[in-house]
């Protein structure tokens, strides 16, 4: 996992923000979904390796409502 | 507010459009954007409001929950008397905040997603190409907002609202005048209550049928009245349409306009998808900006808007700033442009964009790979372009093949 500099990272998603533009299942589908029911947030892969890491930060910068959230931790 | 450093003359909105190019935001608003970005405008009604024109500040507003979308309050900015009944006669939820806003737009949200948007695509495609066959059977010129442009994005909401498409002349009336910025407010009304009406009556009639589609199934739901069903399709069938229908007809005529960025997609349509971002963020169809009013004070680019104060984000101009994009006012189809606002941002976005970006990459697509000489069929300086309307375009595109 540590195989870019270092730092690891962990995703974090807050349902009670998201208002399931999608955004995050389009520009980073292996990490995120949408329900089925109200289409917000899921996500799939709550530690994505390092090669994720452009698309995943794409996801969130391209997030509307801000609902989430990327901690890269120094490790 | 602020008036310390304000130029001496307020410019009064919306302003008109340059001359030379019909695709760029009216001048004085890049002007603005690079001298005066958070800018005291004038309204029609005489009052004044904040507009502003840098990417990195309208995404921060739009973001900002200080900011209210809920036209009632006072201080909410109008650019005609028409526009004002549009957005408080009968508000819908993207003229409301939260919770409220999120309570109904999460009704619809599962029918946008990225992956049931997916599944659609067969089907999309399906009736572009029944459209291109129709307009093109035994002619070799036709206007391409009639007979595609707007028929496509209108099959496919009215598909999924259950709306019957054999009435589209009668709701895209409707709607016509609801986005014409010349209605007065007594016609604005009276298309609003028509097409409202319209709309009861159909979901009326659905309510004992299991039909799937989303009037039918905004019916079956107990938290919802008639009247809230009625004013929710009415929004999703005016949102439906006119924007793709719009874009695809004036991202048609930009790239006949720039032959050498068509070529680039006809001998690559890998680069479609991008394009159409490229696209949205290059024409930013609705033109005369976001309207907001601020709940409390804040600072923005040093100015202070404080509480009550109309707030215009203008997207167009956001969309052409080169601190965001580079050499902004050159379209280049292979450049990341998925930062634009085109769509808003902040918890208004667009609920409808997978299905827009679906159908514009179709539409695109299917002309270029159909029509392989396409081509306009009057002088550009004939094309009528939608100054008056609330979302930008053009009124007719007279193509030939």
């Amino acid at each position: 996992m540590a195989d870019d500099g270092g730092t690891r990272m962990r995703v974090e998603a807050d349902r009670s923000l998201c208002m399931g533009a999608g955004m995050c299942a389009l520009n980073a589908p292996e990490v995120f979904d949408q329900d089925e029911d109200e289409g917000l947030v899921v996500v799939l892969d709550a530690e994505p390796p390092a090669g994720r890491r452009y698309a995943v930060r794409d996801a969130v910068h391209l997030c509307p409502a801000s609902a989430i959230r990327l901690v890269e931790d120094q490790g | 507010m602020t008036v310390a450093d304000q130029p001496t003359e307020v410019l009064a909105v919306p302003a008109e459009r340059g001359a030379t190019c019909p695709f760029d935001p009216p001048p004085a608003y890049d002007h603005a954007r690079e001298n005066d970005p958070v800018a005291q405008v004038s309204l029609f009604d005489g009052s004044t409001a904040w507009m502003l024109t840098r990417h990195e500040d309208v995404r921060a507003v739009l973001q900002d929950r200080r900011f209210s979308a809920d036209a009632t309050r006072a201080g909410f900015p109008f650019l005609s008397p028409g526009r004002r009944e549009l957005a408080t006669g009968k508000p819908t939820f993207i003229r409301m905040d939260d919770p409220e806003h999120a309570r109904l737009r999460r009704m619809l949200t599962s029918d946008f997603v990225i992956k049931r948007v997916e599944e659609m695509r067969p089907q999309v495609r399906a009736i572009a190409v029944e459209l291109l066959d129709a307009m093109t059977r035994g002619r070799d010129h036709a206007d391409l907002v009639t007979e595609f442009a707007l028929p496509l994005p209108s099959l496919v909401i009215c598909l999924l609202l259950g709306v019957p498409y054999e009435d589209h002349a009668y709701f895209q009336k409707c709607s016509s005048t609801l986005l014409n910025s010349a209605s007065s407010a007594d016609e604005v009304h009276q298309a609003r209550e028509e097409l409202n009406d319209y709309i009861k009556r159909l979901a009326e009639s659905k309510r004992d049928h299991g039909d799937q589609d989303i009037i039918s199934r905004l019916m079956r739901r107990e938290d919802l009245t008639p009247d809230e069903v009625a004013t929710m399709g009415t929004l999703l069938l005016i949102a439906g349409h006119e924007t793709t229908a719009n874009m695809t007809s004036l991202s048609i005529l930009t790239l006949l306009r720039m032959p050498e960025q068509m070529q680039r997609l006809r001998s690559d349509p890998a680069l479609i998808r991008g394009a159409v971002e490229e696209l949205l963020r290059y024409l930013s169809i609705v033109h005369t900006g976001l309207p907001r009013v601020a709940t409390e004070d804040v600072e923005i680019g040093g100015r202070t808007i404080h509480a009550g104060d109309g707030v215009l984000l203008m997207i167009n101009t956001a969309n052409r700033d080169s601190a965001t994009f580079p050499d902004a006012d050159a379209l280049d189809v292979g450049r990341d442009a998925r930062r634009h606002l085109a769509f808003g941002f902040g918890v208004h976005q667009c609920l409808g964009q997978p299905l827009a970006r679906a159908e514009l990459q179709i539409a695109l697509d299917v002309l270029l790979t159909g029509l392989p000489n396409l081509r306009l069929a009057v002088p550009f300086e004939e094309i009528p372009f939608r100054h008056d309307m609330l979302i930008y375009g053009v009124h007719s595109l007279p193509v030939a093949w």
